[in-house]
């Protein structure tokens, strides 16, 4: 019934681009050697990888020594959390994060907790944001590690990272920025920030699947948790993920360009453009997450009176791909825990929906989303007993 | 992951809406998500003449519900009073593990819609006496 595709999940995951595809298929079986080999083929293989870690590196302002290579930001995460910890558990035994991480930092946390650190999680106000004085407050003498995201997934707040990133540095005390979805999207300078580990994956900025990023800081030292042949300076063995990893530094190549063409201006006008047409042409909606402190690409709502597993299967069959922090489309049955911590009840969780612009998205897919969203909202209200009962 | 009768009903739900006027109506929540779920019957000589739903919720949950008026629709009171989750279930053609718990809303939908019908007549009955 319909022709027309839009895909509004890119907060979930990204195509890969052409140029980085093209970048990428030399490496499965034309330079497909070991790059720890010495011969030719190992050679060829190592140089792609080079060249790769020095895009990763430029993009975030680093030097190229400082970009360990992962199997993806889950991984990255916990090798920074882990890592840091385990290495420096003579030097303290607690540890912060914020309520709205993503579970690859929640749950790394958890683990420390078991494993005898005490941990702090910070809350977040009504946009989702941290609160820096809750960060300067909740720091101790025995504080080693703070780990925030750069932005946030579900309803694409921006942290203070650069705020806390000096609370941090003053107190000689280590920050870990899960970056996932920020880096490629909105600019990264680790050294202007003061980051000391950056967690970053290929696949939310137009790169490959599988392949992630840990950048350390020179001079911070971590434990592997992955041991083996001692790739990635020790800390992730194991045989490079060589097309991947040349698809990564594709990627951020490309970000690189987008963050300095303008691209991203009018990714910002597009998203704002449907962030005012949901808002005013649908009664009873809100924006999730901050207005302006937020990801160029990222739009989130919350419907009045609407269950959000319904409202995506309805847009999937106008062609259009959205998520939800719904209670009903987790298999656990809870509401999404980021919109929880930022105060909404759970009718305002149920009804959420994000929707997340990618570099292709078009006016014209802008219009579409809008007007499918009008429609289907109607005709799911008609069912509501919520909102007929509102009278 | 949904079958097609599944999203059949909800894309295309039948006897959707409110009633007016209704015999019994029947609210009922699921505590787990939140959902709810609302039944509306006109009864005529104990059968059941007319049912519609509202709910909030899940496509499972919506589907759910036009299903089980779609089944009770005609019946005797007692035997819309035995129809099961169990039965929605098979009538849609399955649901997914995790949202067999929707199924449930359509069961106790209709039940507590029946009881709501039956206090109402008891309370004519005893108006009358
Ligand atoms: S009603 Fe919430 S999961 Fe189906």
């Amino acid at each position: 019934m319909t022709e027309r595709h839009v895909y509004m999940d890119h907060s979930a995951t990204t195509a890969v681009d052409g140029a980085v595809l093209e970048a990428m298929l030399p490496y499965f079986s034309d330079r497909y050697g070991n790059p720890n080999s010495l011969h030719l083929w190992g050679r060829e293989a190592r140089k792609g990888v080079n060249a790769a870690r020095d895009q990763v590196a430029s993009l975030l302002g680093a030097e190229s020594s400082e970009i360990i290579f992962t199997g993806g930001g889950s991984e990255a995460d916990n090798l920074a959390i882990k890592g840091f910890t385990f290495t420096h558990r003579e030097k303290g035994r607690h540890v912060i994060t914020t309520a709205v991480e993503h579970h690859a930092v929640l749950d790394s946390f958890k683990w420390l907790k078991k494993e005898g650190f005490e941990i702090t999680i910070l809350p977040v106000d009504e946009t989702g944001m941290v609160r820096i004085s809750d960060l300067e407050g909740a720091m101790r003498e025995d504080t080693i590690l703070v780990s925030m995201m750069f932005a946030n997934n579900e309803v694409g707040t921006i942290q203070p990272v650069a705020g806390a990133a000096k609370i941090c540095r003053d107190r000689g005390v280590a920050f870990h920025v899960d970056g996932v979805q920020a880096v490629g999207h909105i600019p990264v300078d680790v050294r202007e920030l003061g980051i000391d580990m950056l967690t970053m994956s290929a696949h939310k900025m137009y790169g490959p699947k599988g392949v992630g990023v840990l950048y350390v800081r020179n001079g911070v030292k971590l434990e592997p948790i992955v041991h083996g042949g001692g790739q990635e300076h020790g800390l992730r063995s194991g045989t490079e993920n060589t097309a991947g990893i040349v698809g990564f530094g594709a990627a951020a190549e490309l970000a690189a360009r987008r963050l300095a063409d303008g691209s991203i201006k009018e990714e910002v006008r597009l998203r704002d453009l449907l962030i005012d047409s949901v808002t005013t042409s649908i009664e009873d909606v809100f924006l999730t997450g901050h207005r302006t402190k937020r990801l160029p690409f990222h739009a989130s709502i919350s419907v009045g009176s609407l269950e959000g597993e319904s409202m995506l299967l309805r847009l999937d069959a106008a062609g259009i791909g959205a998520s939800s922090g719904s209670a009903c489309t987790s298999g656990s049955l809870e509401p999404s825990y980021v919109l929880l911590a930022m105060g909404l009840s759970h009718e305002a969780a149920h009804g959420s929906l994000r929707l997340t612009l990618g570099k292709d998205t078009s006016e014209e897919d802008i219009v579409y989303v809008a007007e499918n969203l009008k429609r289907v909202v109607t005709g799911l209200r008609a069912l509501s007993p919520l909102w007929k009962n509102r009278g | 992951m949904y079958s097609e009768k599944v999203m059949e009903l909800f894309m295309n739900p039948i006897n959707a809406g409110k009633m007016e006027n209704p015999d019994g109506v029947g609210e009922v929540g699921n505590p787990r998500c939140g959902d709810i779920m609302k039944i509306y019957l006109r009864i005529k000589d104990e059968r059941i003449d007319d049912v519609s739903f509202e709910t909030f919720g899940c496509a499972s949950a919506i589907a759910s519900s036009s299903m089980v008026t779609e089944m009770v629709k005609g019946l005797t009171i007692d035997e819309a009073l035995a129809i099961s989750n169990k039965d929605v279930v098979k009538a849609l053609g399955g649901l997914p593990p995790q949202k067999i718990h929707c199924s449930l809303l359509a069961e106790e939908g209709i039940q507590a819609a029946i009881e709501d019908y039956r206090s109402k007549q008891r309370a004519k009955t005893e108006a009358k006496a």
